[in-house]
């Protein structure tokens, strides 16, 4: 069925027809609302779309770095001031995808992806969200668990400050399909270290409960130690607290409890 | 449903047709320009099989909204050989024995363009990233990225 396609010059705009509209979608780099629309998807009724750049524009003059919503992964593979986030981006789909795909896109997108998402949340990301009363930022913890409901808010940039060093940062997708494919299980952590100390552990997972959350138990087992082998088997072992994976055909949820604490080991490590 | 004003350039050439809302820029291409060489795989982002270039970028043609192409320049395999000659890709393909029903080779051709416009010397693991969202049903890939390399080896002899 043909579905309204509705551009705006404005976010602002776009924002009021978003959330007066129930069947209204915002447009990405669609590489979810497009494949919805080929399946058929009749929930969709009109499609919305910003022609404003300002969506798509990187800011890494700070220690702080903030990324327009419509920013695309091939992007952010192509400035060099965002390394951090190179892993990330570079495990996302295929290049067509990566051409297409856009960080605010991927703030919505359901397990098995959502992998960049991951990694804002390690790094206790602020997400600023147009709604139809006004523009708010919000911790990117509390839209993940509000996600359901903003379906009518337009998300217009995420920003998060850059971790002190590159070990500070990193990232893991464990796949089944290399050098693409869904995620078995994606962790990110943000390891500040504060006179020999980490100081403000982040845990991150995808793909370990119905949106990405944070591993709190191995966050607390690291929180004020050093990055030695016994922290390390602590947080591995608390890797499973709170976690409710699901079954999917990428990997049962027995499976992912029992290599979700592997991995994290790994990653902590510094292992290939 | 009223209909929706399109121009874009379609392999150099600027060429303008009416769209449906919602519908994608491979049906686009197919039904109302008439260019079959994107082909219809799944509709989903995962076989790769409608793969173009928009301005110069690999993108998926069955998720790209027809709208967003608007004053854009698509290339497609059908602009892919100059005149009569061959692309070194397409010669490639044919020595190398890199198709065999040939579904994938237009999507698997213009991901290896897209390397190879952005990178003419590439390494065995550069191509394998070009083409990984292309999925080839019979082939099999060893021969498709031996004829990309075989593509560049031949572009940079005759540079
Ligand atoms: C073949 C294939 C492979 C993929 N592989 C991966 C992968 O490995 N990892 C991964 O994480 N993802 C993957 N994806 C999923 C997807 O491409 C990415 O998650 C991408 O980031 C989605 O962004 P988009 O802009 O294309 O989203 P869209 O399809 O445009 O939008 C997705 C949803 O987000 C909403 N939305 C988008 N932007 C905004 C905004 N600014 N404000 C409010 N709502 C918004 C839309 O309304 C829609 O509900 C894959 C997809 C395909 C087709
Ligand atoms: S038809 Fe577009 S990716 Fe399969
Ligand atoms: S040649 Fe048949 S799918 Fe690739």
């Amino acid at each position: 069925m043909p579905v309204t396609v509705k551009t705006f010059a404005s976010f602002g705009e776009a924002a009021s027809a978003l959330s007066s509209d129930r069947g209204a979608r915002y447009l990405g780099g669609g590489t979810l609302v497009m494949r919805a629309l080929n399946e058929g998807d009749i929930s969709i009724s009109t499609v919305v779309r910003v022609t404003d750049g300002a969506l798509s524009r990187i800011d890494v003059a700070s220690s702080r770095i903030t990324l327009g919503a419509g920013v695309t992964f091939a992007k952010i593979l192509a400035e060099r001031d965002l390394a951090f986030l190179h892993a990330p981006a570079r495990s996302i789909g295929g290049p067509a995808v990566r051409n297409m795909g856009t960080v605010g896109g991927n703030l919505f997108a359901p397990s098995p992806y959502g992998d960049f998402t991951v990694a804002l949340l390690a790094l206790d990301a602020t997400v600023s969200v147009q709604g139809g009363l006004g523009a708010r930022d919000m911790a990117i913890e509390e839209f993940l668990q509000s996600r359901e409901r903003q379906s009518g808010a337009l998300v217009l940039a995420v920003s998060c400050a850059r971790p002190a060093s590159a070990d500070a940062f990193r990232y893991r997708k464990i796949a089944r399909i290399k050098p693409k494919g869904g995620s078995v299980i994606t962790i990110a952590a943000h390891l500040p270290v504060s006179g020999g100390r980490i100081s403000g552990a982040r845990i991150a997972l995808a793909s370990m409960a119905a949106t990405q959350i944070r591993a709190r138990a191995a966050e607390r087992a690291l929180e004020g130690r050093a990055l030695d082998d016994a922290a390390i088997s602590a947080a591995a072992a608390a890797a499973t607290e709170g976690v409710s994976p699901a079954d999917n055909a990428l990997g049962s949820a027995w499976y992912r409890r029992e290599i979700v604490g592997v991995h994290l080991r790994r990653l902590l490590s510094g292992l290939e | 449903m009223t209909k929706t004003p399109l121009q874009f350039r379609h392999n150099g050439r600027d060429v303008a047709v009416f769209v449906d809302g919602g519908v994608n820029l491979l049906v686009a291409l197919r039904e109302l320009i008439g260019d079959m060489t994107p082909k219809f795989g799944c509709g989903q982002g995962g076989c790769g099989a409608c793969s173009v270039l928009i301005d110069g970028e690999l993108h998926l043609s069955c998720l790209t909204l027809a709208e967003t192409v608007n004053g854009r320049s698509i290339e497609t395999l059908d602009g892919l050989k100059d005149g009569p000659n061959l692309h070194p890709l397409q010669r490639a393909f044919m020595e190398q024995f890199a198709a065999q029903c040939g579904y994938c080779t237009p999507g698997m051709l213009m991901a290896a363009k897209a390397l190879l416009d952005r990178n003419p010397s590439p390494t065995r693991a550069e191509v394998i990233e070009a083409i990984s969202g292309n999925i080839c049903r019979c082939t099999g890939y060893e021969p498709i990225i031996n004829a990309v390399l075989a593509a560049a080896t031949s572009g940079r002899a005759r540079a």
